[in-house]
């Protein structure tokens, strides 16, 4: 532990902002809450927005789990969970159950959330409404007129030049039947995860200085018209090659050898635990 | 004459500026056109009053800067008024002064009851969406979430402003300025409203071009009765357009009555001079 930081790195006057930011987000699901996003030590775009979240939530009991893009061993993964560690000297984790807060960048893990647990995620672009309206003046005043037309017109655009709809991650929802929220770059495949949730869900953006939150129990739907349905990537017929996992959010590989495509749990954590499952049912046979 | 007006607006006002003690009093201030020389303030529209009745079409001119888009403007809730109130002919809206609704509803007006052809059509299409798109955004505001339907609605209004259907996923940028008029008319036709607005939608484009766009646009009024607002400074577009015409000045309404009536038999000095400058 770091002797001369402060617990948790920032001041307690900057906790107490970021978590009336965190309140105010909460009490009004998918609103975007304006907030002072302060100089961090890594770069603005590098998930300081769930950082400063993360450090301002966090206490001593707490366990942290910190993923990017579905690995925990990343570089930015490793180091965001050891400034953290360094200035608090929490526990941390590699495993999803035994996190109580979850810092995550462009996933949510395969093992359910419960409602002991928080999950802050990354958000690089908070404002769905930005490619058809530039003036944050404007999109202030669209989601307080509730009028959304322009997301839906980019979606209607997508199946016009290519008949379905193609976004891949960051598909927009509507939070508890209000405001259209970016759900960060998560795959489509994790959106159905934020419907009804049990885990409190967190979103801060740094570099735009906004902090947004689902609340556990609430309503999140993808956008989607009449007749094209929302629908997530499928992985039919594909499984992990290392644990053989099916219906989970997968990795395309390219076998340099001999030209394959392989499949691999992007959950790493996940695809181990699930290897050590299989490695100690082997034991336990073999030595009955 | 006993019919109801769709729309009735009364003594409508807008000021840039906010006033002073020598202008703020309607019937003593001294203005150059319509400007304070004191203060600044430009009253762009003062006391302006009218009916709009189903299925006309009614014709608004007066030189540049006498407050016709200023008036269209307000009218579409573009710009705030300063004071006066206007009223719709529609069952939930009944006795409501639109002009103090709240901003949810205003939109509400906007995306169901009004159509709006702008001078410029920046501003009325996004330029880097295709045209369908275009066409849908404002049925998708008007709450249709059927892509099939909207995109069958597209094609049937595309074709009827001539619009060759193989271009109708370019973006209007690519298009003429006859078609981008064109593109932005069909748009402000889809969720057929009861009330147009065209403000000044001829000017700029060339003869025969112009000629289209007003034949489309009396063969629309024919066809489906609605009830549009031309503003223009051309007193042939008038002529060949409106039932009923209003001649504005300096912010404000000297004279109207029927198009040829005003045109044979002006009776402002103005009116006079305008028709008879007509070549």
């Amino acid at each position: 532990m770091k002797a001369d930081t402060h617990f948790a790195f920032f001041d307690e006057g900057s906790k107490k902002e970021i978590r009336r930011a965190v309140l105010h987000a909460v009490a009004i699901p998918g609103y975007q809450v304006p907030f002072a996003s302060r100089e961090m030590p890594i770069a603005r775009g590098w998930g300081t927005g769930g950082l400063q979240i993360t450090l301002s939530i966090i206490g001593r009991e707490d366990v942290l789990k910190v993923i990017d893009q579905g690995a925990d061993e990343s570089v930015n993964a490793v180091s965001i969970k050891k400034l953290v560690q360094d200035t608090t000297g929490v526990l941390t984790t590699e495993s999803t159950q035994d996190a109580s807060v979850i810092q995550s960048r462009h996933r949510i893990p395969e093992v359910p959330l419960t409602k002991e647990q928080i999950l802050v995620l990354q958000v690089p672009m908070p404002e769905p409404l930005r490619p058809v309206e530039a003036s944050e003046y404007q999109t202030k005043r669209l989601h307080a007129e509730d009028e959304y037309s322009g997301a839906w017109l980019l979606l209607f655009e997508q199946i016009m030049k290519y008949g379905r709809t193609a976004t891949d991650a960051d598909h927009p929802v509507v939070v508890n039947d209000r405001y259209l929220m970016a759900p960060s770059p998560i795959p489509r495949f994790d959106n159905p995860k934020m419907h009804q949730s049990e885990a409190l869900i967190l979103l801060g953006a740094g570099r735009e200085k906004k902090i947004y939150a689902v609340p556990p129990y609430t309503d999140v739907t993808s956008l989607a018209f009449d007749d094209y349905p929302f629908t997530v990537e499928s992985f039919e017929g594909k499984r992990c090659r290392l644990c053989g996992a099916e219906d989970v959010f997968m990795d395309e590989l390219i076998d340099e050898e001999n030209g394959e495509t392989v499949y691999q749990c992007n959950d790493t954590s996940y695809c181990l635990e699930r290897l050590n499952q299989q490695a100690k049912a082997e034991v336990e046979k073999e030595h009955v | 004459m006993f019919e109801e007006a769709l729309l009735h607006v009364c003594n409508l006002n807008k000021q840039f500026g906010s006033g002073c003690s020598q202008c703020s009093n309607p019937s003593s201030r001294m203005l150059e056109k319509n400007y304070c020389p004191a203060c600044g303030t430009v009253y762009a529209c003062q006391d302006i009053s009218f009916d709009l009745f189903p299925g006309e079409i009614l014709g608004i001119v007066g030189e540049s800067g006498s407050g016709k888009s200023t008036m269209m403007q307000c009218m579409y809730f573009d710009e705030e008024v300063t004071s006066g109130e206007a009223f719709i002919n529609d069952t939930t809206l009944e006795g409501e002064n639109v002009f103090a609704l709240s901003s949810q509803k205003k939109r509400y007006i906007r995306n169901n009851k009004y159509g709006m052809v702008y001078q410029n059509p920046v501003h009325g299409l996004k330029m880097n969406f295709s045209s369908v798109g275009n066409i849908a955004e404002k049925l998708i505001a008007a709450g249709n979430r059927h892509v099939a339907d909207m995109e069958q609605t597209s094609r049937e209004l595309l074709e009827s402003v001539h619009i060759p259907l193989f271009r109708m996923k370019e973006e209007p940028q690519y298009f003429s300025g006859g078609m981008q008029q064109r593109v932005q008319i069909a748009k402000a036709l889809s969720n057929n409203p009861p009330v147009l607005f065209l403000d000044e939608v001829t000017t700029g484009l060339d003869l025969s071009v112009q000629a289209n766009v007003l034949d489309l646009i009396k063969n629309i009024q024919r066809e489906s009765g609605i009830s549009m607002i031309v503003v223009s400074h051309d007193l042939a577009v008038i002529r060949m357009l409106a039932d009923r015409t209003i001649v504005m000045l300096n912010g404000s309404i000297i004279e109207e009555g029927l198009t040829d009536q005003i045109l044979e038999d002006p009776q402002h000095a103005y009116t006079q001079q305008l028709v008879y400058s007509l070549l």
